[in-house]
């Protein structure tokens, strides 16, 4: 590849000087009826290699995208990407077919005349209220999706799990047997006691709290994330779940999703297999180990020189599994002298 | 005023000019300069990101003590994606193609002598000037330049201990910023005067070409918008310097507590986007109106739709102030501003909407002279298409939830408004080329120009929204500690080697450019057949643009192909040729569009 690209770095200096020294003795400066159906050709041209590219990574690019949504809330989110998606999609080819068919159609040359037409407010209003409907729409349905993942209000069986972000790691923090996380602040950090969320102590909430470097969700409960950072902006960002939020330091931001398949289940999908067999095939040129999915939870806003390498895994088992891993997990009280 | 014999030293005419057209010159060869430093260093972190942590010998070349043995490091990575934002943005997208164009045309298309203030327009130029000099010394800065991204948020950018950049390269930073925001308030305020005050008899607003009214409004959202984004960076001064708390709060930083207490990093994102995004549209509007201009022109057809298009950018620059919450649906703020920023920005979709169908109805049945500018123009439509469109995903907040951050919002802001400005940009040099310099641009080349870099722009951003798509977060250094992103680097590859072939392209360009200052054909006074008022003035640049009485305005801006018989294609042309220059009085029962 790396030889490709210094190819083509020397095609384009080469082409480069060539077309500079023309310049010399090239003097045209106007487009000529020539010109003009020679461009209008190269826009058909430059048209079917767009027609190509888009073609060919709607097609090719499907297998890299990420599998069907893993939370139950992000089905929704799913249906309505695709029907923007659809939308979009067909505005954009005829649009395009349009714009460059029109270029080469009514290339210009000495014998035409163009057409006099400077408004028409019937088509002013067409092309403002089509878009207009459409529009409403999307909103509707975009609004009563966003109302439905953003509203945590009614949870109250939720499992509650706070996130700590910090520069460069991911750190849990699970609320226990009261479902209540005790207070957290900076202030009671203290590394030498392992204290390192600066969970408050004297907090009767906080002494069954579990904290863990690595998150286990338990399938089809819904799971209501609080998240935190200690130093700078981070965002966790669960792309598999759809789901996001940014961690601020000083406030405490929120998420919530119900976990649909099993990490298990997920590896079986046949989307992930395919996604899968792909990479484990460029891992196995480079001779590196084979990968197996994982869900994921990764900083998803510039934060410092290691931003590109903070990560945490998730896995996602059915509710006796979780029940027995959470019961093995220490409590704070016991770890937090 | 009219006479331009009054004596000019080498200094007040090249350097501290007054003049208009000269300043417009400045403005674009600084634009340029800073251009290729932007468009450099996108060029090394593509190579960084499609050949992760591989030694070469150009970053020992350019990156000094920021590489270890030819490999780039982490902290200088991110510091090249912050200033190649900024400088994109600002020092190109804002002052080079604003800066330019207002410059330029403001006095020549309404029919006045120069600027309202020639003095402050003079000083505008030469604050953005000292502001692009302290963002290139900033590079050189130890610790490197600032590297919190374009939209430097708080606490990283507050921060030296969050990341090296955040030392004196945040602070250069952020003293150039705030001159850069004096120059373009200075400039902005004149353009409006300008407009407002000095039109020549006849000139009503409803007879100004679309290029002023794009950049009137744009100078208005300026005033509105950019001292926001002042004030913004005051604060964070202040945080950073003196101890406030304005945007921090419970800090656990390098082992200690650090003292700020109650401030919030959400209050920075609100006034940074109040300016960011009606940023979007400052870097637009303009590439709009030049394109309005010149696709009426080079189809030889008048802009259809003019009141709408008029209509559009009033409502685009409206709605443009009441849609920053967008970049913010997962900051934390309210759920329920969400909703209503996703309600305003889907909004926006309509005017921008009619002004694509409108310049696709200019087009159709035209006559076109498919010159570079008109190219650049085309080009403009279809990636502002393309991007545009993009739009309706990443406005609605329940689908951004998941691509927020991705390269997927990479791919979207650069083609409809990176690339769309840029295009709109170079058609402006092209179409005015000779109104700047007296002389033509080579056409042989602008095709080559045109046609490699469209298609380069394209084979990097459409792939890019795929990339996005599969969860890949930008401003990653490298993608290697993710296996789930493995299949994606080949893609990356291919992105980075269209980069590298349309970054090295714009050599064509500047080549171009700057041989025809000196060699190029001279050029008529009105080389394209144009109606508007600049090319009534004389090729030789005089003070006071018109040597007589400055002439006086009939009718609006696109006569073009107008016929004795309007419902009739066939009839001959009521001028006599195919268009009718603004100052041709109404004939007897003209009618009037």
């Amino acid at each position: 590849m790396l030889a490709l690209f210094y190819i083509f770095i020397g095609i384009a200096i080469g082409v480069s000087f060539w077309q500079i020294t023309r310049i010399l003795n090239l003097r045209g400066v106007i487009a000529t009826d020539e010109d003009n159906a020679k461009q209008g050709k190269y826009s058909l041209v430059f048209m079917a290699f767009l027609y190509a590219m888009m073609v060919y990574c709607l097609i090719f690019m499907n297998v890299l995208m990420l599998p069907e949504s893993a939370s139950i809330e992000g089905e929704h989110d799913d249906n309505l990407f695709n029907i923007t998606f659809w939308l979009i999609g067909i505005v954009q080819f005829v649009m395009q077919f349009i714009i460059f068919y029109f270029t080469f159609k009514y290339k210009g040359n000495k014998n035409r005349k163009a057409k006099f037409y400077a408004d028409s407010h019937k088509l002013e209003v067409i092309w403002t209220v089509t878009p207009a409907i459409v529009l409403a729409f999307l909103i509707g349905y975009g609004l009563w999706q966003w109302n439905d993942v953003m509203d945590l209000s009614d949870d109250k069986d939720a499992i509650v799990i706070e996130v700590y972000s910090q520069q460069f790691r991911w750190d849990a923090r699970y609320a226990g047997d009261d479902n209540t996380l005790g207070l957290g602040n900076v202030n009671y950090i203290d590394i030498n006691k392992l204290n390192t969320m600066g969970v408050d102590m004297s907090d009767p909430n906080s002494q069954d709290d579990k904290q863990v470097t690595e998150l286990y969700l338990p399938k089809g409960r819904k799971i209501h994330f609080k998240f935190r950072s200690q130093d700078v902006l981070h965002s966790a960002y669960m792309p598999h779940f759809r789901a996001q939020m940014n961690c601020v330091p000083g406030m405490v931001t929120e998420f919530g999703f119900t976990p649909k398949f099993t990490t298990e289940e997920m590896r079986l999908n046949l989307e992930v297999i395919e996604k899968t067999n792909g990479i484990n095939k460029i891992r196995m040129a480079k001779g590196e180990d084979p990968y197996e999915f994982d869900y994921l939870l990764l900083c998803n806003k510039i934060c410092g020189a290691s931003h590109y390498n903070m990560q945490m895994k998730i896995t996602v088992v059915e509710q006796d599994e979780y029940d027995k891993w959470i019961a093995k997990r220490p409590t704070l009280a016991s770890v937090i002298k | 005023m009219s006479d331009h014999h009054h004596k000019e030293t080498f200094v007040t005419k090249y350097i501290f000019s007054q003049d208009h057209k000269m300043i417009s010159k400045q403005f674009l060869v600084t634009g340029m300069f800073m251009g290729i430093i932007g468009v450099l260093m996108s060029m090394l972190f593509r190579m960084q990101i499609a050949w992760p942590e591989q030694s070469f010998s150009i970053f020992e070349a350019f990156l000094g003590p920021h590489q270890t043995d030819g490999i780039m490091n982490p902290d200088i990575y991110l510091a090249l994606v912050t200033i190649h934002g900024t400088i994109m943005v600002f020092f190109v997208l804002t002052a080079g193609l604003s800066g330019t164009f207002s410059n330029l045309l403001i006095p020549l298309q309404i029919g006045a002598r120069d600027m309202a203030s020639g003095f402050l327009n003079m000083i505008s130029y030469w604050l953005f000037f000292v502001s692009s000099v302290v963002m290139v010394i900033s590079l050189f800065v130890e610790a490197g330049p600032a590297s919190a991204g374009w939209t430097i948020y708080p606490p990283l950018s507050a921060l030296p201990q969050a990341i090296p950049g955040s030392g004196a390269g945040m602070t250069l930073w952020l003293v150039s910023m705030a001159i850069f925001i004096a120059s373009s308030l200075i400039g902005s305020l004149n353009y409006i005067v300008t407009v407002l005050n000095l039109r020549t008899k006849g000139m009503k607003m409803t007879r100004l070409p679309l290029t002023m009214w794009a950049f009137f409004v744009t100078a208005i959202i300026g005033v509105v918008s950019f001292p926001v984004l002042l004030s913004a960076a005051l604060l964070l001064i202040f945080d950073r310097s003196f101890g406030t708390s304005f945007y921090l709060s419970d800090i656990f930083i390098s082992g200690e507590v650090l003292h700020y207490q109650g401030g919030s990093p959400v209050l920075f994102e609100h006034l940074f986007w109040f300016l960011g995004h009606p940023e979007v549209y400052i870097v637009l509007l303009p590439a709009l109106g030049i394109t309005s201009e010149i696709i009426s022109t080079h189809s030889r057809k008048p802009i259809f739709g003019y009141r709408a298009m008029i209509g559009s950018i009033l409502a685009i620059a409206f709605l443009s102030t009441i849609v920053w919450g967008h970049h913010m649906f997962i900051s934390g703020m309210n759920p329920f501003l969400g909703s209503v920023f996703t309600f305003t920005t889907l909004l926006i979709a309509i005017p921008s909407a009619v002004k694509a169908f409108n310049y696709i109805t200019t087009l159709w049945k035209g006559n076109l002279q498919l010159n570079p500018a008109m190219l650049f123009s085309i080009g403009l439509v279809s990636t502002f298409v393309t991007g545009g469109l993009t739009g309706l995903v990443l406005g609605d907040s329940a689908l951004d939830i998941n691509i927020h951050d991705t390269y997927f919002v990479v791919a979207h802001f650069h083609l409809v408004m990176g690339v769309s400005a840029i295009f709109g940009m170079y058609a402006g040099v092209y179409h005015w080329f000779p109104k700047m310099y007296g002389r033509m641009m080579n056409k042989t080349l602008g095709y080559w120009h045109f046609w490699i870099t469209i298609v380069c722009a394209y084979g990097v951003f459409w792939p890019m929204h795929f990339i996005g798509l599969a969860g890949l977060p930008r401003r990653y250094y490298t993608n290697t500690n993710f296996p789930m992103f493995d299949d994606l680097l080949q893609i990356n590859v291919v992105i980075t080697i269209f980069a590298l072939v349309g970054g090295i392209a714009q050599i064509i360009f500047i080549a171009n450019f700057f041989i025809s200052i000196y060699r190029g054909q001279k050029a008529t006074q009105n080389p394209w057949n144009s109606n508007t008022l600049e090319w009534t003035t004389p090729v030789e640049h005089i003070h006071g643009n018109w040597p007589g009485m400055i002439p006086e305005v009939h009718r609006w801006p696109y006569d073009y192909s107008k016929r004795v018989d309007p419902n009739d294609d066939n009839s001959d042309y009521l001028h006599g040729k195919d268009f009718v220059l603004q100052t041709t009085p109404l004939l007897e029962n003209e009618e009037v569009s």
